[in-house]
């Protein structure tokens, strides 16, 4: 659904475009095209890296690693592999469903979201490129010790 | 050559990912499939990301990001920067190419950072997935501790670079224009 919207977003800016203007429009694609091209080596590195690290770890062993004893150790654990792994966020929270049904424990998977969703591990090479090292380190560092403040305030309002 | 230099990362995963195929098969066939998915995502998705982009790039004039989304733009750019990010689709690195320009054309180190967090953590397509795998609770306490976190975030990210790091990170985008 979503995507439709953004594609008819992006068809109807371009028609309008063109008919404004035909040099723009084909800057712009140039543009599009080479922006696109820049980053396309560390894109596609990702995507296998991606697979890899998901196909290593499955949802069972995962919830044996962040259990609901596993305590402090568990919550760790959890925001170490929300960093690491970059899950699809239409997945995440499927898995995140699927891993409390297997014994993950709740303030564990909350913590996990909120690592998956804003800690990059595996983009920190792409986001170097654009932000540099340092705003790169700070923002990660940032996110992931706001994952845990979640995690408590969730954790309070919810249990 | 200059292709192989380009893409010697990608060849060594896919190096890694072979030997994978080789040493226990069914991980490296999932691995491959898992991959094969998420390239399609990225495939789906992208085109119209950076045809916006290159049109933003070409139409909107320095002065209206300016007003829009730099220094002096106040609660106005940081909305504007909170709603680009959560109407957003795609995953978190098809964000940077998008922030580059907003950062060319003259928006707020601030308001892209706040862009970048919403666009991870707020997304209102994902919301939906949030609700009905975890019960809309869940999702309307994730959703308003994020807010302020978000802002903080981009606060604190300003505020401990020092003015010459900032120049840099916006010098490279005058570089990378070229």
């Amino acid at each position: 659904m979503f995507t439709a919207v953004l594609y008819c977003l992006a068809s109807v800016s371009l028609f309008i475009s063109f008919i404004r203007d035909k040099k723009k429009t084909i800057m712009a694609l140039k543009k599009a095209w080479k922006s696109f091209e820049n980053i396309l080596p560390i894109f596609l590195t990702i995507i296998l890296v991606i697979g890899i690290v998901l196909a290593v770890l499955s949802p069972k062993e995962i919830s044996q690693l962040i259990g609901e004893r596993s305590g402090w150790l568990g919550i760790i654990v959890a925001a170490v592999i929300g960093a690491i792994t970059l899950i699809p966020g239409f997945v995440t929270f499927p898995l995140a469903a699927a891993l409390l049904k297997n014994g993950a424990g709740f303030m564990q998977i909350v913590v996990f979201i909120s690592t998956s969703m804003m800690v990059g591990v595996i983009t920190i090479p792409v986001e170097i490129e654009y932000f540099g090292r340092k705003a790169t380190c700070i923002r990660n560092a940032l996110a992931l010790i706001f994952s845990f403040v979640v995690a408590a305030v969730i954790g309070v309002i919810l249990i | 050559m200059w292709l192989v230099k380009r893409y010697r990362l990608f060849l060594a995963v896919a190096f890694i990912n072979l030997l994978l195929l080789l040493l226990r098969p069914s991980v490296g066939l999932d691995s491959i499939i898992l991959s094969a998915d998420s390239l399609q995502q990225m495939l789906v998705v992208i085109p119209p990301i950076f045809v916006l982009l290159g049109l933003l790039d070409i139409w909107v004039p320095r002065e209206i990001m300016i007003k829009l989304m730099g220094k002096q733009s106040g609660i106005i750019g940081m909305t504007i920067a909170f709603s680009l990010g959560s109407m957003a689709a795609g995953p978190l690195y098809a964000a940077f190419p998008i922030a580059e320009v907003l950062l060319k054309k003259g928006s707020s180190f601030f308001n892209v950072i706040i862009f970048i967090g919403a666009w991870s953590t707020t997304k209102i397509p994902l919301l939906l997935f949030e609700a009905s795998a975890m019960g809309w609770e869940f999702m309307l306490a994730r959703f308003i501790i994020d807010i302020p976190g978000i802002v903080l975030i981009a606060y604190f990210t300003e505020k401990l670079l020092s003015s010459r790091e900032m120049d840099l990170i916006y010098g490279n985008k005058e570089i990378g224009k070229g």
